[in-house]
């Protein structure tokens, strides 16, 4: 049994192990878990309601910008230099588009990986990889989690977040040069 | 936030206008803005069985007893919530479920550690130092195995898939590092 596999049995085990465990937990503790649920239920339809306006702001405003080029313009305009510093201009775009984009970053690591001459196994392929592993999706949860309660004036998230999204493509570039530079 | 929204709308024409190809401006926003109902809206099944289940957790203790079991570790952080408030149980829920790579159970567990969060907060409508926190940490990606990227990678048939979990775990260490430092640093001159 490949590693893989294993992770994949565990993971599989662990999500069923809660769904079931918490419900039984519930009912040995005497708890009324039919009607439990149905209370705590009821607010998913509010929240996901609530974060839409949120979502609609970043969301298409990063539309717009993906949409119009502006990305590949930025990719195009530094890839020569990143490059030097062991961030090849196949992945910039990703760098970029990180933080805005999980679906959109997702989609440009499995083109890096089915580039011809890259590959999952190519230098730009294991760094996008763990690019993509170690950072967040920094907008998005940021839009998600304040406007779930209402909040405009993020403070010090945005920064914060922006500075961990740096710092794991900084990381990133290192481990990858040290290992397969 | 309003200076990103404003810059990233005038890079966007600023790059259409260049490309000449101004229709693109409307139609990505467009769709943006259709993907992001179609998002929020998937997300109902999933918010309301994790909430409902939570529900259940918090009725028979089980809530209170992770808040308890979590407190040497969120105490330092979080100073300004109070011991055994629920929030810690939600934000410890949430980052357990990020950890297991279980998504689709982290923003429902997250937003409830964000509600619970306002409950604490003076001022609705901005930010306060916990919840900017526990934002920060959840921009740092705390899946212990990116199973995504490493299906991905053997589906294009790398020779080694999951050779990249320790260097994902090193990187991802700095940016949380980092991160939650930063939101430290950041608390007591940002109003």
């Amino acid at each position: 049994m490949s590693f893989r596999h294993a992770l994949e049995i565990g993971s599989n085990w662990a999500l069923a192990l809660i769904l079931v465990g918490i419900p039984l937990y519930g009912w040995l503790k005497g708890v009324k878990v039919y009607e439990a649920f149905v209370e705590g239920a009821k607010e998913g339809f509010q929240v996901a309601i609530r974060i839409i306006p949120y979502l609609v702001a970043i969301l298409a405003t990063v539309g717009a910008f993906r949409a119009a080029g502006a990305m590949d313009a930025l990719a195009r305009a530094i890839g020569p230099i990143t490059g030097r510093l062991g961030l090849p201009a196949e992945v910039v775009p990703m760098a970029i588009v990180r933080p805005l984009s999980g679906g959109g970053a997702l989609g440009i690591l499995a083109s890096i990986f089915a580039a011809p001459g890259l590959g999952p196994d190519s230098y730009a392929g294991r760094l996008a990889s763990v690019l993509q592993g170690s950072t967040e999706t920094t907008f998005y949860v940021l839009s998600v989690y304040c406007g779930a309660v209402g909040i405009v004036r993020y403070r010090h998230a945005l920064a914060a977040g922006l500075c961990a999204d740096a710092t794991g493509l900084i990381a990133s570039v290192v481990i990858a040069r040290l290992l397969w530079g | 936030m309003n200076l990103v929204f404003v810059l990233l709308l005038v890079a966007a024409l600023a790059a259409a206008a260049l490309h000449g190809d101004v229709k693109a401006v409307g139609t990505g926003a467009l769709d943006g803005a259709g993907n992001a109902v179609t998002l929020a809206l998937g997300l109902v099944g999933a918010m309301s069985l994790w909430l409902g289940l939570l529900k259940i957790a918090e009725k028979a203790g089980l809530v209170d007893k992770l808040a308890r079991a979590a407190r040497p570790v969120f105490r330092p952080l979080f100073r300004d919530v109070p011991d055994g408030h629920p929030a810690i149980s939600a934000m410890l829920l949430n980052i357990a479920a990020n950890m297991l790579g279980l998504g689709n159970a982290a923003t429902p567990f997250g937003i409830k550690a964000m509600e619970e969060l306002e409950k604490l907060n003076p001022n609705p409508g901005t930010a306060t130092n916990a919840q900017a926190l526990f934002v920060a940490i959840n921009t740092a990606s705390l899946q212990l195995v990116p199973t995504t990227v490493i299906a991905l990678r053997a589906s294009a048939h790398s020779s080694d898939p999951a050779g990249i979990l320790l260097p994902t775990l090193a990187a991802t260490a700095c940016a949380l590092c980092v991160g939650v430092g930063t939101a430290k640093l950041l608390e007591r001159v940002v109003r």
